[in-house]
């Protein structure tokens, strides 16, 4: 269960929200709402523990995240705005890259069926370079294939650049994952119809 | 542990490798410059001899400062770096890996062509021994030094004139060591006390500096 | 509207911006008075006491200001490291403020020394600058301290900034005693024989005092220029902050 407790978020010298107190518990999905700047990306950064908090703190399971940070990140799974691509690379060299990194046994079987998955089997061993930008992020997306072990997914506009297809594809993903008691943390600008009850948690409520 | 450890020493061998018109670009630079000198102080056999470690080794820092940005650079504007940051395992692990990879494709290249390049100076044997060594002791320490200003420097307007600010007065130890070496073999004292300073500089080096670097790539993230 | 945690310390309840700024702006003046005081009577002993040096004559008298500057490069060199560590360590804002104020102090002093050292060797060396290791330490001293500032000035959000100075000051720190050494060893294979400043003749116990007064001069000055500038930093970083608000409201500094 991922907790915060009077969250106060600043950026450069303008505080953007305070006294953010919110909780996610497992088998549920939150969309954060707001306007742009502010500070939806800066919220998902912070409660992974990217950014530090201005004040508060954000809890795992009770304890704050710096404490059991690897036990949290272990947990963790975020995917930004940014694909974590390398451009010399291929999508699948990509992936066994940031699965590893991440700590975890890697499968090339597994990463090939999960590009299967997500659309890009022609795509496996081209350069990086050469995908659109909607490819690239499927790139990005499939890490969730891999990653149903671990339990909180924080999302940042992860329909950004999808066809409609992958679009309903990806709400089902994670669907499922709810459905198995995973949790969701996203932010999207689409309106996109989930089968999990979701729920919104609006910074305007909380913004400076 | 070193799971991460040897995923992104193997990623950035990798990359390195696909993009080794970089790694050439570094030689090259580090060549031009050495060879620049005689045309600038004259080519009297002597003289040459004279400067030949100090200007080996000022060209290897410079090729060093000029190449730094590639360690970290890229995998932080893609994204990557944030990543790597929220992996469970220990941050200095993968950041001495990342290390690691951009010294045996950068600076390891120097240290094989110095010798050879010692030769248009009019080195003899020894002196070219003692300043292989040298730099083979000494650009671990420059790597592991720069990795922090590299990575205090990620993501800055003019960061590469700024990087030099904040590194080359860091150098100036490992420049005296390094070109002293030499010269001490040279006038016969003996290099063993400038080499033994270096190889402490470079433990000293690596039980710290990754740990300066791990913190300034949190905050250059944030 | 300030997010420090309340915590009983009282070393705490100062660091709090708000309750240090006006602190700073009582000791402040204080400190500079007291630089004023003791640079007068150190100026008067230095000039008008202390003798003339039997082998260098009337020039010597430039250690008077070359000798606490250089005292005092170094020394605010490690306080700002100081700084850094707690900042780090408690994460109090404060802490970068005041290593941030004490940077540009450190500088001027570290130049004031390399100018007086010049000024002095001109005349006993026969050149403005011999490679010498202290004038060669302090120079990289100097270039360490543009760093620290170059490196803060350049990171726009404030807080990066403080952060990434205070790890570039304590590797700075720690480098600095490697450098000191590693100048000197160089020094000594370089050039054998040339006039240390070690080598100082004995001083007269009237110089000796005009040096100490002079260098606790060069402290409270500083104290107090370290406080002035840290409580601008203070008002520019909590611009957004009701109590700043009252706070330039009460001094008329706002339209």
């Amino acid at each position: 269960m991922l907790e915060t407790r009077s969250l106060a978020c600043l950026r450069g010298d303008r505080l953007l929200f305070r006294g953010l107190d919110f909780s996610l518990a497992p088998g549920e999905m939150v969309r954060v709402l707001g306007p742009n700047g502010m500070g939806k990306t800066s919220l998902l950064r912070m409660l992974c523990g990217l950014v530090a908090p201005e004040a508060g703190e954000v809890l795992w399971g009770g304890t704050p995240v710096q404490r059991e940070r690897e036990d949290f990140h272990r947990a963790l799974l975020y995917l930004g705005h940014a694909a974590a691509l390398n451009d010399l690379l291929s999508p699948l060299e990509n992936l066994r890259f940031a699965v590893r990194a991440a700590g975890d046994a890697v499968e090339t079987a597994a990463c090939n069926a999960a590009l299967e998955r997500i659309g890009l089997a022609a795509q496996r061993d081209l350069p990086s370079r050469v995908l659109s930008q909607g490819q690239r992020r499927r790139v990005g997306l499939a890490r969730l294939f891999l990653s149903a072990a671990r339990p909180l997914w924080v999302l940042d506009e992860p329909f950004n650049a999808l066809d409609i297809d992958a679009v309903a594809g990806l709400a089902a993903t994670l669907d499922a994952h709810c459905a198995q008691g995973g949790m969701v943390l996203l932010t999207t600008h689409q309106d996109v119809a989930f089968s999990t009850p979701l729920r919104h948690l609006d910074l305007r409520s909380v913004a400076c | 542990m070193l799971k991460p450890f040897l995923a992104v020493l193997a990623r950035d061998l990798l990359l390195a490798w696909r993009g080794r018109a970089d790694v050439l670009v570094t030689l090259g630079f580090f060549v031009i410059v050495v060879c620049l000198f005689p045309f600038g102080v004259g080519a009297e056999p002597n003289q040459l001899r004279a400067i030949a470690p100090g200007v080996l080794w000022v060209a290897a820092l410079l090729a060093t400062l000029l190449s730094l940005h590639r360690l970290f650079g890229q995998d932080f504007t893609d994204g990557t770096l944030e990543q790597l940051l929220l992996s469970p395992e220990p941050t200095v692990l993968w950041v001495l890996a990342k290390i690691l990879a951009y010294w045996l494709t950068t600076s390891l290249p120097l240290v094989v062509a110095a010798p050879g390049l010692g030769l248009l100076f009019d080195m003899e044997q020894g002196g070219l021994r003692v300043l292989s060594l040298s730099l083979a002791l000494g650009t671990p320490i420059l790597s592991l030094l720069g990795a922090v200003g590299a990575a205090l420097t990620l993501g800055l307007r003019g960061g590469g004139m700024l990087l030099a600010l904040l590194v080359l007065p860091l150098f100036v130890p490992i420049l005296i060591f390094g070109a002293g070496s030499v010269e001490a073999h040279l006038s016969g004292s003996g290099a063993s006390a400038h080499l033994l300073l270096l190889s402490g500089g470079a433990l000293a080096a690596l039980v710290l500096a990754p740990w300066a670097c791990a913190a300034a790539l949190r905050v250059a993230a944030e | 509207m300030t997010m420090q945690p309340s915590r009983g310390f009282h070393f705490f309840h100062f660091a709090a911006p708000q309750t240090f700024y006006p602190l700073a702006g009582r000791l402040a003046p204080v400190f500079a008075v007291l630089a004023a005081v003791l640079a007068a009577i150190g100026l008067w002993l230095s000039f008008f006491v202390a003798p003339t040096d039997a082998t260098q004559g009337e020039v010597y008298r430039v250690i008077f200001i070359h000798v606490p500057a250089a005292w005092m490069s170094m020394f605010v060199y490690l306080v700002m490291a100081f700084w850094s560590a707690m900042g780090i360590i408690f994460n109090t804002r404060l802490s970068a403020l005041m290593a941030r104020a004490l940077a540009p102090t450190g500088a001027m002093f570290c130049f004031v020394a390399l100018w007086t050292g010049a000024l002095w060797g001109r005349p006993t060396w026969g050149a403005y600058w011999v490679w010498d290791a202290r004038l060669t330490s302090q120079l990289l001293l100097l270039f360490l301290y543009f760093g620290y500032i170059a490196l803060t000035e350049a990171i726009e959000d404030p807080r990066r900034g403080d952060r990434a100075g205070a790890i570039l000051a304590l590797v700075g720190a720690v480098n600095v005693p490697v450098i000191y050494f590693s100048v000197k060893w160089w020094n000594t294979l370089h050039q054998g024989a040339s006039v240390s400043l070690t080598k100082a003749p004995s001083m007269a116990t009237t110089m000796l005092g005009g040096m100490l007064i002079m260098a606790l001069a060069a402290w409270a000055y500083t104290i107090a220029v370290a406080l002035w500038r840290v409580r601008s930093l203070i008002l520019e970083r909590e611009r957004h902050t009701d109590w700043v608000g009252a706070e330039l409201d009460r001094q008329g500094a706002r339209p």
